[in-house]
């Protein structure tokens, strides 16, 4: 019977992947073509526009975005740490990691809500320009990427993490495609930081 | 003026350029009336003599296949190829392109808005007045400024495009609200007005009628209501036409220009 | 929840001991893959019936222009004519009803849900729960686009297509969640559930293809049907999330006061339009046909894979030139990606655009004519039985070319010019999907139905529904060629109103009554799907038609986990014995 559904935690010998590793990839493969019409859409609106600013920087906070870099690329070392600690069949570690991981994206979010209500205090809403209108709309379906991975790590932090004991190959299995949706995440923002803020 | 006579088929063609289109348009039809019925043939003559019945055993094998389709196909290839290539991206360019002068041409600005189309001609010094959004109203569709010394003279038409016969005419199209597209349908033209964007096209027409323009876009609840007047005249018509509507217009251009003031 | 010897399986709680599940976790909550596949077609065959009422409607008031609709006319409005307003509202729900909700959930949701497990030798999908996840969420997009009839302004009304400005001007709503409670916002909406099924529905139909196939089934070895759904289901994957990119961005235009598709200096009814402009509309129609053209060939390619399964059966002979087949399928899905703007030819594209445009159409009609030549070609020196599945897959044929054929005047810009937005782009696109897709989809529907059910459908009523069928729908799509050449637009509540509409309006009382008989000939054939379930002949063996894919191992109906004995995969799909007949892939020989 364990062979209902083959390949959950061994690898398929052709493609090397596992089912779920292969549909992570798959559905990173569909989030790369959504990103990628959004930031034609940067460009086409850019290229445009009358009402531009000439540097992001003049008009968004370019330290608290910097911060934000910080935070998303060194929660991306954390879950692979955890992922790691869970190679080492280190339970524990596992759980500091992913902990430090769900702190720093939250810690994130706190500093995306600080910058979207200092822009609605001067009156900057989606609807001020073509320019907010993308920096609003970029940054808050990339927001809502974050709390999804918030929201995924909780639960394989939390609940999730029972799987350990019976099928650990699949829990680490599990983990290691948290990692890859994360470093998704961060990468989109690795665009969206220079596309927005700097240039 | 004859009416045109409207069928099951092309309309007629009225336009410089439209017998090079209806060319095509009849070529392609032919080739695909070739090939369906060569397929067809093909279908029937299988469907009949490889039926199942007793004697007949399917050839499982495939030696007995015969090694013409691939002629076909390339046939096919190379007849698209040409056709792109010799027809249709000549002719677009052609027709999209091939501006002429705007001096030897008669210039006007089509806008379509929910739903009628606005022409408005330059006047006798060839300008368009400005256009102003804030001067917008029942009586000025378009917001022309009659202030502006170019838009004095200048002739607001709506839904009557009124052209010479014989002559080049290059049209400004635009939308104000939604996207349109601005159809002839005896002319073989057709663009989308798009609002923000002004396109540019022209045609000539070689024969004198009542023609309509219509809205090829669906652009909202009036969609079908949105139907234009298209006259081709003789260039002694129009001059004539054209003279009675300035004459119009320059007698109350005087009022006319008051209320405008007011809004400012 | 399994309660069974699981205890040593991974502990992933779908259960597979379908008998001991209540009513609800087996026929509602389901995560079998073929119970799935049937709500899909259920559910789909309802959205086909529901689209195909509106256009009846809307063909009424086409033939008989404003005259009340007979009986049912005051339903609608006082005075019982279909109202404009209406006849917007019923023309784009149409539309997004029989692609969205109708004809992609029947040939990727059902059938690929059904069959392709099956056909790789799977005892269900790759994520059973992420299937059912993929149902529900394309049923609450449903019930949402339902819904839209609803509200205060009715449904959407701006074409299947949406474009702004005008999508996002009609009935705009008051405030946020007045502007959110209108058709075209519900509309979008809708479309973001429906992505997120075809996202989750995509990515199982790839991993279950790929991973779960059976101990000797290599890629070379796979049905016609699963390279189509694969292909498809790729499409989907990637074509999708622009549209969902483009819906959002509508939808901050619509409720959140942006401008991403509303240029500057907009009046609307001698209003200055409230936002701050500076958008492009055109930026819409790109990422909307980004995804519809590659939507074509969803609609399309899953119907090529019936029918090849289906000829390969009834002419008794391998389908001629497999790979060819299978490297056309994965060419034109390739392709589909880059023939997009050809939608757009009247938007002022330049010369340069406009010929890569038609180019790359061109090129992409080469793979569409070797598909077409490939069957044609499987029938010489067959052996040809005319079940009613085949009867239907043999009609496909030529109604697919003359699909195809037609695309060639709309593809070349030059011709485009004239043809442009009349009839003769409906009378095209409908040739490819009606008589092309949904007859091969027809025509899956009686073929594997022994397989689902274990019975037959009834000989005499399939016949009856295929001759009355073929004849109608010719009926109602030949003549939107000739009314297209006479010049008369698409999407017109009343043509009269021109002189050349005018002049081929008694085309519109031949569509017309043919659509009405349309309707008819359906008929028979619900009441025939309806009844055999129970009263059918019941089918003698597993493999009643002698195929020779692995879905025939199984037993009819397949019990809950598929195979109860291990199956192998010995040759190719389409392969003979040494007694030249047709021999199953999972028979080893003897």
């Amino acid at each position: 019977m364990s062979a209902l559904i083959p390949y959950i935690d061994e690898p398929h010998p052709v493609t090397g992947v596992t089912n779920a590793k292969l549909g992570m990839w798959l559905f990173l493969a569909s989030e790369v073509m959504l990103f990628g019409a959004l930031f034609s859409t940067l460009i086409i609106m850019r290229t445009s526009a009358t009402d531009w600013p000439a540097h992001g920087s003049d008009v968004l906070n370019v330290p608290l975005a910097t911060l934000n870099t910080v935070f998303l690329i060194t929660s991306s070392v954390t879950i692979v740490l955890s992922w790691a600690a869970l190679k080492m069949k280190d339970l524990k570690k596992f759980k500091f990691n992913m902990g430090l991981t769900i702190l720093l994206s939250f810690g994130f979010l706190v500093i995306k809500y600080i910058e979207y209500t200092s822009k609605f205090h001067h009156g900057h809403f989606p609807s001020t320009s073509t320019f907010y209108a993308v920096y609003f709309t970029l940054t808050g379906l990339h927001g809502l990427h974050v709390i999804g991975g918030i929201i995924t790590n909780l639960y394989l932090i939390g609940p999730g993490s029972k799987m350990w004991e019976k099928e650990p190959e699949r829990f680490t299995g599990r983990i290691e495609c948290a990692g890859l949706y994360w470093h998704f995440v961060d990468l989109v923002w690795i665009f969206l930081f220079p596309a927005l803020y700097l240039l | 003026m004859e009416q045109p006579k409207y069928g099951f088929w092309l309309p007629p063609n009225i336009s410089t350029h439209g017998a090079e289109i209806d060319n095509l348009i009849s070529t392609l039809h032919w080739f695909m009336a070739v090939l369906f019925i060569g397929w067809g043939l093909y279908l029937v003559y299988c469907l009949f003599k490889f039926r199942e019945r007793p004697g007949h055993e399917a050839d499982v094998t495939g030696n007995a296949h015969f090694v013409l389709p691939k002629y076909i196909e390339i046939g096919i290839i190379i007849i698209e190829a040409c056709l792109l290539i010799f027809f249709s991206a000549p002719i677009w360019a052609r027709v999209k392109q091939d501006f002429p002068k705007e001096s030897e041409a008669l210039v006007v600005k089509v806008t379509a808005e929910q739903f009628a189309w606005t022409i408005h001609y330059p006047g006798r010094d060839g300008k368009f007045g400005q256009l102003k959004n804030e001067l917008i109203d029942g009586t000025n569709p378009t917001g022309l400024d009659r202030n502006d010394p170019n838009g004095v003279d200048d002739i607001i038409s709506p839904n009557f495009l009124n052209i010479p016969v014989n002559k080049k005419i290059i049209v400004q199209l635009s939308a104000k609200d939604v996207i349109h597209n601005f159809f002839l349908p005896v002319m073989r033209v057709k663009q989308d007005a798009i609002p923000g964007m002004t396109i540019p096209l022209w045609f000539e027409a070689t024969q004198t009628g009542k023609f309509e323009i219509a809205c090829a876009q669906l652009c909202g609840v009036g969609h079908t209501q949105m139907r234009g007047f298209f006259n081709v005249m003789t260039q002694e018509e129009y001059d004539a036409w054209y003279n009675e509507e300035e004459k119009s217009l320059l007698g109350d251009a005087a009022t006319a220009t008051e209320p405008t003031g007011e809004n400012k | 929840m399994s309660h069974d010897s699981h205890n040593h399986s991974h502990g992933h709680d779908h259960s597979h001991g379908g008998h001991e599940l209540p009513f609800w976790r087996k026929y509602i909550f389901s995560t079998d893959h073929k119970v799935i596949g049937l709500q899909y077609g259920i559910t789909a065959v309802f959205f086909l019936l529901f689209g195909f009422s509106l256009m009846l409607l809307m063909r009424w008031q086409l033939a008989f222009p404003k005259q009340a609709i007979p009986l049912i006319g005051k339903l609608f409005t006082e005075d019982g004519v279909l109202s404009p307003e209406l006849y917007n509202q019923f023309g784009a729900m149409h539309g997004t009803i029989m692609v969205f909700l109708g004809v992609v959930p029947l040939a990727v949701g059902a059938f690929g849900n059904y069959l392709v497990p099956l056909q790789v030798g799977a005892h269900d999908m790759a994520f059973p729960k992420l299937n059912m996840m993929s149902y529900w969420v394309y049923f609450v997009g449903g019930i949402v686009m339902l819904l839209s009839f609803m509200t205060p302004t009715g449904a959407a009304a701006s074409g299947w297509t949406s474009y702004p400005p005008l999508s996002v001007v009609n009935g705009p709503g008051e405030g946020f969640w007045g502007g959110l409670f209108t058709g075209q916002s519900m509309w979008l909406l809708g479309m973001v559930f429906l992505i997120t099924s075809s996202l989750l529905g995509s990515v199982n139909t790839i991993v279950t293809a790929i991973q779960l196939r059976v101990k000797g089934l290599s890629f070379m070895r796979w049905p016609v049907l699963v390279w189509a759904q694969v292909t498809t289901a790729f499409l989907l994957l990637l074509a999708f999330p622009p549209l969902e990119a483009a819906g959002i961005m509508q939808l901050m235009d619509r409720v959140g006061g942006t401008s991403f598709f509303m240029p500057s200096g907009l009046v609307v009814s001698g209003e200055a339009w409230k936002a701050s402009g500076g958008g492009n509309p055109i930026l819409w129609q790109h990422l909307f046909w980004f995804l519809a053209h590659p939507e074509v060939y969803v609609l399309i390619l899953p119907a090529v894979g019936i029918v090849g399964e289906i000829i390969a059966v009834n002419t008794k002979k391998p389908l001629y030139g497999y790979k060819t087949l299978v490297y056309s399928m994965l060419f034109l899905g390739f392709m589909s990606f880059i023939v997009w703007a050809h939608h757009m030819f009247m938007t002022g594209m330049g010369v340069t655009m406009s010929t890569f445009f038609q180019a790359t159409t061109m090129i992409i009609s080469v793979p569409s004519v070797i598909i077409l030549t490939t069957y044609l070609l499987t029938l010489w020196g067959a052996s040809i039985r005319y079940t009613v599945p085949m009867l239907f897959a043999t009609a496909f044929l030529p109604m697919f070319a003359i699909g195809g054929l037609t695309g060639l005047p709309l593809g070349l810009t030059a011709s485009d010019i004239h043809l442009h937005d009349t009839y003769y782009v409906i009378g095209h696109f409908h040739y490819v999907v009606a008589p092309g897709t949904l007859f091969a989809l027809m025509a899956g529907v009686y073929h594997w139905y022994p397989k689902i059910s274990g019975r037959f459908m009834s000989d005499t009523l399939g016949k009856i529904h295929f001759w009355l069928s073929v004849i109608a729908i010719n009926g109602v799509f030949m003549p939107m060629f000739f009314m297209g050449m006479a010049g008369v637009s698409r999407r017109l509540y009343d043509q009269t109103v021109y002189a050349h509409g005018l002049a081929a309006q008694p085309l519109n009382v031949i569509m017309s009554v043919s659509a009405w008989i349309l309707a008819i000939a359906q008929l028979p054939f619900l009441y025939n799907m309806a009844t055999s379930w129970k009263w059918g002949k019941k089918a003698e063996s597993n493999n009643p038609w002698g195929a020779t894919t692995l879905e025939w191992a199984a037993s009819s109906p397949p019990p809950h986990e598929n195979f109860t004995t291990p199956v192998e995969v010995y040759r190719a799909p389409y392969e003979y014995s040494s007694n030249k007949k047709l021999l199953p892939q999972f028979v080893q020989e003897a």
